[in-house]
């Protein structure tokens, strides 16, 4: 990346709880947002944060990205005011669905009631593009807004294509992340009809009894600046996106190529965008869903681009997989370890599975000893439909 | 099924519906404007909406874009129904 981009401010809601701090220290501490197979995010009440208007005027996804800006923003020193031309800041916040809570509920109507009962609100709830409007509607923020769409990758795709609007020149800052409420009948029932959802409700990333991935729901934020102008506005800077790298498999609907396939040219080329060698690269924050063919293909695509040394975990051990949300979840919980200098755990990690040999941080967080160097972390995400996205985040 | 059409009932129907929109109770008066409340083109549509489910009256585009008071909503569905 030519021009220096840097991370301002986080926040997240998450089934760990409100606060990107709640969301790393919990998992940290090794403690579980899953419950009863499901990552609900059970602490987050849309009326203490937003109006009665507002909550109606939102669907869920949109309020968990709401509220995770506010306190992205916060962070980032934006709150009274932001700091830059409104009209060079944008919005980008990716999602895997968009609002199938508010579309299961009026297509209900629609059956039950006939057409008169549809909300007119149904459309401007429901769009993928609803969480950034929300949050570009909520602070003001002129520069271009959309979501992206790329399933599980939205996330990381938003926090990349983020970090190439600023370096472009078309714009000065970005706000940006992934949201999902997704744990609805419709989509819980829909992804169990793939036999893509754990049997056991247990997220187990790496183990050789995985299952499958368990729900979960949430959002993150990101305040990305252009670097110098970060730095001249004496901006606190919690990290630096070193490099971004996105590739495609072109290979198959749902599975990953077994050889690692695009996630291979996804880590490579972020590291080549960084100018960091895989020595360079002290943690993993990996995709780690807990399904067979993922967790296989990931740790092929790691070993090869990485070798077998670097620790990865996975933040889906603790709170499920969040879907369009989980790049950018996982990118902040990311960057909040590397600045303790920390591999949080991959929990549920009791059995090791034939060929699945890397250090998966079982069930322990584990100091980095990384002798005074920056902590330079990858954090993949990879979705159904062959996308791959995958960060370098390094923290001084 | 329609509920008969009061200035009464109307009244009741649509007081009973604006604090659903995140209006304030006490400030829902006959003469308050719908901009004063807050109540954008959103809310009108649901409004109508609600109107239409209660009392079969419908109100579409130009009735909509006259209604300035909820005074104004109230008498045009009376009159609308009469």
């Amino acid at each position: 990346m030519n021009r220096e981009i840097v991370v301002t401010g986080v926040g997240a809601v998450t089934p760990l709880g409100v606060g990107s701090r709640t969301l790393y220290e919990r998992w940290r501490a090794g403690v579980s947002g899953i419950h009863d197979g499901v990552g609900a995010a059970t602490e987050f009440d849309p009326t203490e944060h937003l109006t009665v208007k507002q909550v109606r005027r939102s669907d869920r996804f949109s309020q968990f990205a709401m509220v995770a800006s506010d306190e992205a923003l916060q962070e980032a020193g934006w709150k009274d005011e932001v700091p830059y031309d409104v009209d060079r800041v944008a919005t980008l916040i990716g999602t895997g669905i968009g609002g199938i809570g508010t579309l299961e509920a009026n297509h209900k109507l629609l059956l039950e009631k006939g057409p008169k009962a549809v909300s007119p609100l149904s459309i401007p709830l429901l769009m993928g593009n609803a969480a950034s409007a929300a949050v570009s509607m909520r602070h003001g923020l002129r520069g271009q807004s959309f979501a992206t769409l790329s399933a599980c990758a939205a996330g990381a795709h938003a926090i990349g294509t983020a970090a190439r609007m600023i370096q472009t020149g078309d714009a000065d800052a970005v706000v940006t992340g992934g949201s999902e409420a997704a744990l609805t009948p419709l989509a819980t029932a829909a992804f169990a009809a793939l036999d893509a959802l754990s049997d056991q409700g247990i997220s187990r990333p790496f183990d050789a009894k995985r299952d499958g991935f368990v729900m979960g729901e949430g959002a993150a934020v990101l305040v990305l600046e252009d670097g110098e102008r970060a730095r001249a506005r004496g901006a606190n800077i919690l990290a630096r996106l070193a490099g971004y790298g996105a590739s495609s498999d072109a290979y198959h609907l749902t599975a990953p190529e077994k050889d690692g396939g695009g996630a291979i040219e996804a880590m490579k080329a972020a590291l080549k965008d960084a100018d960091y060698g895989p020595q360079d690269i002290v943690y993993v924050n990996a995709h780690g869903t807990s399904t067979p063919l993922n967790d296989r293909a990931e740790t092929i695509a790691i070993k090869q681009v990485l070798g077998d040394g670097v620790p990865v975990s996975s933040l889906k051990s603790a709170i499920g997989h969040l879907l369009g949300a989980a790049g950018a979840v996982e990118a902040v919980a990311t960057i909040l370890a590397m600045r303790d200098r920390i591999a949080p755990p991959t929990l549920n990690y009791e059995t090791p599975d034939e060929g699945l040999d890397l250090d998966y941080v079982p069930n322990e967080a584990r100091t980095l000893d990384i002798n005074g160097k920056p902590a330079v972390a990858l954090s993949n995400a990879f979705g159904f439909g062959g996308h791959n996205a995958v960060l370098c985040l390094e923290v001084a | 099924m329609a509920t008969t059409v009061t200035p009464e009932a109307v009244e009741k129907t649509v007081y009973e519906a604006l604090p659903q929109f995140g209006v304030e109770e006490s400030e829902i008066s006959r003469d308050a404007t719908f901009e004063e409340l807050d109540v954008d083109s959103l809310d009108l549509a649901e409004l109508s909406q609600i109107i239409e489910d209660e009392y079969g009256v419908q109100l579409k585009g130009d009735d909509v874009g006259k209604i300035k008071t909820v005074g104004d909503a109230i008498d045009l569905v009376v009159s609308r129904a009469g």
